[in-house]
Parts: structure tokens; C-alpha cells; sequence
């Protein structure tokens, strides 16, 4: 499979301050990300609030200029933001977001923003573009009758169809879902996500997934990043990575997903909070959390390693005498 | 209920968007501007006698005297007459100045948040320097050094307050950037030109709105001020202004003719206010 979209060590640099008179420190929120996704492919981008997630889902759309690094779709670099170019690229990139109803117009009708991007790219006749409208309402599960509402009338979850119908309309090759479902009632996620994975690989559509929800993820993705701290810390498909996860972040990750029914066993907990992302420690963000942490992980930051089976981690205890834990 | 029985759906609809009754207050309101609207354009009809025919020997005459409804001045002209072409004079100035000013001031608004930087600062230094100056003095200079002219009046007036819609637009369009909807359209490729005139200033149009229902008055009061100071509207051009200037002398003898001019800006400034307040949530569908 081609890589439909590729980055290459993104980072992304902000400047926090601290103090009225403090000096700007930086905050480095992506820190040397590389992934691809295949034409069709789903990647879940998973870690808790914090990691960077958000930040690397807007760069791979060019929305946020990459500092460093480079981002190519369809083996071109993105053009920079607000240049004719980049815009047409946006029929084939599309995102949706954490928030429909901030994302939302609140002074349009929900048809007239779900046709806002056929108007922008000038697709099809006045006819067509109804239709395409029309066609795109039932493909999300909206009645026909809802047309004319407006976003504040509409639940929750249709808002999010609204946004998901928007973001459709062009066909494009490219779908970032921001948090998609976080926002919304338990009820309602599971038609979103019911309705995203309809939507996976329906013309070699490819997605990446940005959640917090690991059951989504596992749910809905093809492949699945772990992030920490601005960096991928463990890659790979995800059956295989959920039944053995090798980083010891992930594995205290999945082991906090809660089962039906019963008891957590085994759960590892980790201490602490994050450290603060402006004072990074050296060599593994994680080590101060970390129960396999040596003197190495102090001192050396752990590379990319390929585990196997499509697998890749960043940990220096990754052929330790530490056990897999095998069971799902 | 069903998607499939189309009348049940209307019925609904009809439910979801009642049709507002207008409160009593919104209603006079709106029909003392339609009042002030046809006085306006119809001027020349209504008025019963030119605004310059004198009469010497009706000087002075006080209201409700027969043939001059609202009395007449000090050289005997009809006060009715003359405040009819002053509520026109005074209109189209408020209205031309308030519409260029809200479009002058917009315009920089939006391009400060568009271009950021350079752009931003220029404009809000501008801003600044116009809050900073006051405007009657700024206004006292251009009209001495250029004569006073009905088309130089409306321009210069169109500068009053542009700041406000200046900063305001500016304001709502960087946090309209920032929130979502914006980020979320032009994320969808849309042009500037599209998003700001297709998006942020319907979004924001509200709050200008209201804006404008304060700068209206103040221009009508800005300008009864220059006429009262002798450099607005010139004699014999009346203006409601000019008209309260040169009643002014006669205020302890013959009050009506500074009154009458003085009651038709209260009204019509109060008019305009609860108009504009009560059109802003009109034209807001988020709050029925």
C-alpha cells in the first residue's frame, strides 16, 4: 500500500510565559512524530490530554505549520497555509471535531453548511449539489426534514453527523476525527462511531482517529500510535498491540480499560501526573513513571524499535527479562 | 411524530418559529421612524409653508395659533414647516454618516484581524488616535478650513465612532477565528472574502447593529452640536440642530421653538434604541 499521507519528525514548538514577567519558555507539543497512513487505512492516535494528539492531528492538515519536520499527501509537501493551493487541497482533507456545535455556523441552516464546501469547490451544477446534499443528510442519518434547522436545534449526535456530512461532501481522501465522540453522551457515541466505521475504507477513504477512548480505537482502527508526551512511543496494528502491548505506558494503558463484568486484574497504575511538557526530563519522558525505569532511560532518549510483526516501540527494556503479559 | 405526513410537519414548524407579537414599546418606536421616514422624503408636500417665508407681522405667534400649528420664530417663518425639512436635513446625515462610519469601521476591523501584524497595529493605533482626539475640535478645524457643505457634513460625520466598530469587529473576528466555526470554514477552503462576508459578519452583525443604535444619536446630537455652534448645517438651511441653536435666545419668551426640534431628536433617538435592540434578537435564530 502507498502512503496516501506521510509526516516525517514533525515538531511543533509553542511558547508558554510564565509570570507577568516571566520569560517565554518553549513547550515543544510534537516532538519528532513520523507516521503514515495508507489509502484506506484507519490510524487511532491515542494518550491522554496533553500528549500532543490534538496538535499532530492539525499539523498532518496543514492547518498548523509544522516547525520542523514535513508533512507530504499524495508524495507532495503541503502547501503553507492560506494559499490557493492549500485550499483546493482542502476537498480531499477534511476534519471533524471535538466540538459540533462550536464548529458549526449557528446562524446558517444545517443544509446550507453541509453544501458550503460543493459552493467553495465549485462542484456540480445548483441541481447537483442539492442532490448531493440530499444524498449525504441519508448517508449520515439525517431526515430530509431537518434540512432547514438550524445547528442549536438539532441533539448532540446529529450535530456531529452535520459536521461528519460537512466534512464529506467532497469526497476526500482524508478524514482527521478530533476527539469525534468525546464530547457527546455514551448513548449517542456509539452511533457516531457506528457511523464512522461505516464510512472506513468506502473509497479508499483513510482516517485518523484521535481519541482518548481505547475501546473506540480498538473498535474502529486499522493501526494504532501511542503518544506520550509529544512522542510516539509504541506503533502497530491493533489487535497485535492490544494483545501485547511492549512499552510499558501502553500496557499501563490498556490495563485501566475497564472490562464488563468484571474486576480489573493486574491493572498497573502509574504514579504521578505527566511531567510538565516545558520541563521535559531528559532521556524517556517516561521514566519518572515508569516501573522498569534504569539508569539508561535517564540518561539516553529510547529510539523507534521495531518489535515485530509490524510493531514498533520506543523503550530501552523492550528485550528485558520483563514478561509480556499475553492475556487480552 | 412521521417524516412521511407533511402537513403534521408544517403545523410544527409553524410551532418551532412562532411569530414574535412586538412589544408595544418596539411598535411606537417603529412607527415614529416611519413618521420621521415620510417627513423625510415627503418634505416638500407636507410642509404647509417654505422654510424661509417670513411674515413680520405673525412674529413670535405661540402654538396652536390657527395656520401655525407649532407657532413661528422670530421673523415670523412657520416652526412646522421648518422642522419638517430639518427632520430631513438631520436624517440623511445621521443615516449617510452612521452607514459610512459602520462600514469604514468594520471594514478596518476585519482587515486588522485578517492580516495580523503590521496591518492590526496600524489600525488599532488609528483607533486609538481617534478615540484620543476629540472629535468636535477635529470637526471644528475641517469645517473652518473647508467651508461648511451638506456632502462635507455627512463624510465628516461618517468618521464619528468608527473606532467602536473598529475595535468591536476586530475583537469578535479574532475570537470567531479562535472558536470553531471560523477555523472550521476556512479549514473547509473557503477564501477570506467568503468567510468574513459569509460568516463572521452575519455572526457578528448583532453587536454592530447595536452599535450602530448608539453612534445613530450621537451623531444626530454631534451634529445639532457643530450647527449650534454655527458651523453645521448654514442658515437658511435648518437642521433640528441649527434649529435648537437659534432657539436657544428665545428660550424664556417663545420656548416652542427650541422645544419642538429638541422633542423630535428625543423621540427619534429613544425610537431608534429600542428598534435596534429589539431587532438584534430578531435577527438572532438562537434566541426565539
Amino acid at each position: 500500500m502507498s502512503a496516501l499521507i506521510e509526516a516525517e519528525d514533525l515538531v511543533r514548538v509553542y511558547a508558554t510565559r510564565q509570570g507577568l514577567f516571566g520569560r517565554a519558555v518553549p513547550v515543544r507539543a510534537v516532538d519528532g512524530v513520523s507516521l503514515r497512513v495508507a489509502r484506506g487505512e484507519t490510524l487511532g492516535i491515542v494518550g491522554e490530554s496533553g500528549s500532543g494528539k490534538s496538535t499532530l492531528g492539525r499539523m498532518l492538515l496543514g492547518v498548523d505549520p509544522a516547525q520542523g519536520g514535513v508533512v507530504r499527501f499524495d508524495g507532495a509537501p503541503l502547501p503553507d497555509k492560506g494559499t490557493p493551493a492549500w485550499r483546493a487541497l482542502r476537498a480531499r482533507l477534511q476534519m471533524v471535531y471535538q466540538d459540533p456545535l462550536a464548529a458549526l455556523d449557528r446562524r446558517l441552516p444545517i443544509a446550507r453548511q453541509i453544501r458550503e464546501p460543493l459552493d467553495i469547490h465549485a462542484r456540480g451544477d445548483d441541481a447537483a449539489r442539492r442532490a448531493r446534499v440530499a444524498e449525504l443528510m441519508q448517508s449520515v442519518g439525517l431526515r430530509a426534514d431537518q434540512a432547514g434547522r438550524y445547528p442549536h436545534e438539532l441533539s448532540g449526535g446529529q450535530r456531529q453527523r452535520v459536521v461528519i456530512a460537512r466534512a464529506l461532501a467532497c469526497a476526500p481522501e482524508l478524514l482527521v476525527c478530533d476527539e469525534p465522540v468525546s464530547a457527546l453522551d455514551v448513548s449517542i457515541q456509539a452511533q457516531v462511531v457506528n457511523l464512522l466505521r461505516g464510512l472506513r475504507g468506502e473509497n479508499g477513504l483513510a482516517m485518523v482517529f484521535i481519541s482518548h477512548d481505547l475501546k473506540v480505537v480498538r473498535n474502529l482502527c486499522d493501526r494504532v500510535a501511542v503518544m506520550y508526551l509529544g512522542r510516539i512511543v509504541e506503533e502497530g496494528p491493533v489487535e497485535r498491540l492490544f494483545a501485547a502491548p511492549r512499552h510499558p505506558y501502553t500496557r499501563a494503558l490498556i490495563s485501566s480499560v475497564p472490562d464488563p463484568g468484571q474486576p480489573l486484574k493486574g491493572r498497573i497504575i502509574l504514579q504521578g501526573e505527566p511531567p510538565n511538557p516545558a520541563k521535559r526530563p531528559p532521556g524517556c519522558a517516561f521514566y519518572p513513571r515508569c516501573p522498569q525505569a534504569s539508569g539508561i532511560c535517564r540518561a539516553e532518549l529510547p529510539q523507534m524499535r521495531a518489535t515485530g510483526q509490524g510493531c514498533r516501540a520506543a523503550c530501552h527494556h523492550l528485550d528485558g527479562a520483563d514478561p509480556v503479559p499475553q492475556a487480552a | 411524530m412521521t417524516a412521511t405526513n407533511p402537513p403534521d410537519l408544517l403545523a410544527r414548524d409553524d410551532r418551532r418559529r412562532p411569530r414574535a407579537a412586538i412589544p408595544t414599546a418596539v411598535a411606537l418606536g417603529l412607527g415614529w421612524l416611519a413618521l420621521m421616514v415620510l417627513c423625510a422624503i415627503l418634505a416638500d408636500l407636507l410642509r404647509p409653508y417654505d422654510i424661509t417665508q417670513m411674515d413680520l407681522s405673525a412674529r413670535l405667534m405661540p402654538p396652536l395659533t390657527p395656520g401655525h400649528w407649532l407657532g413661528t420664530d422670530e421673523l415670523g417663518r412657520d416652526v412646522l414647516s421648518r422642522l419638517i425639512q430639518s427632520v430631513r436635513v438631520s436624517l440623511v446625515i445621521a443615516f449617510g454618516a452612521t452607514a459610512i462610519s459602520a462600514a469604514f469601521g468594520t471594514t478596518l476591523g476585519f482587515l486588522a484581524a485578517r492580516f495580523r501584524g503590521l496591518v492590526e497595529q496600524f489600525v488599532v493605533m488609528l483607533a486609538d488616535f481617534q478615540a484620543a482626539l476629540p472629535f468636535l475640535i477635529m470637526s471644528l478645524a475641517v469645517l473652518a478650513f473647508f467651508g461648511s457643505s451638506m456632502l462635507l457634513l455627512v463624510c465628516l460625520m461618517g468618521f464619528y465612532g468608527w473606532e467602536r466598530y473598529a475595535r468591536i469587529a476586530r475583537g469578535l473576528a479574532i475570537a470567531a477565528g479562535a472558536q470553531g466555526y471560523a477555523a472550521a470554514v476556512e479549514q473547509l477552503g473557503a477564501t477570506p472574502r467568503r468567510l468574513y462576508l459569509g460568516h463572521i459578519l452575519p455572526n457578528v452583525a448583532s453587536t454592530l447593529i447595536v452599535s450602530m443604535t448608539l453612534t445613530f444619536p450621537e451623531i444626530i446630537l454631534m451634529e445639532s452640536g457643530l450647527s449650534f455652534l454655527g458651523l453645521g448645517v448654514q442658515p437658511p438651511e435648518t437642521s433640528l440642530g441649527n434649529m435648537v441653536g437659534f432657539g436657544r435666545d428665545y428660550l424664556t419668551t417663545a420656548p416652542w421653538i427650541m422645544l419642538a426640534p429638541s422633542v423630535v431628536i428625543m423621540i427619534t433617538t429613544l425610537s431608534i434604541s429600542l428598534v435596534g435592540d429589539w431587532l438584534r434578537d430578531r435577527l438572532d435564530p438562537t434566541v426565539r
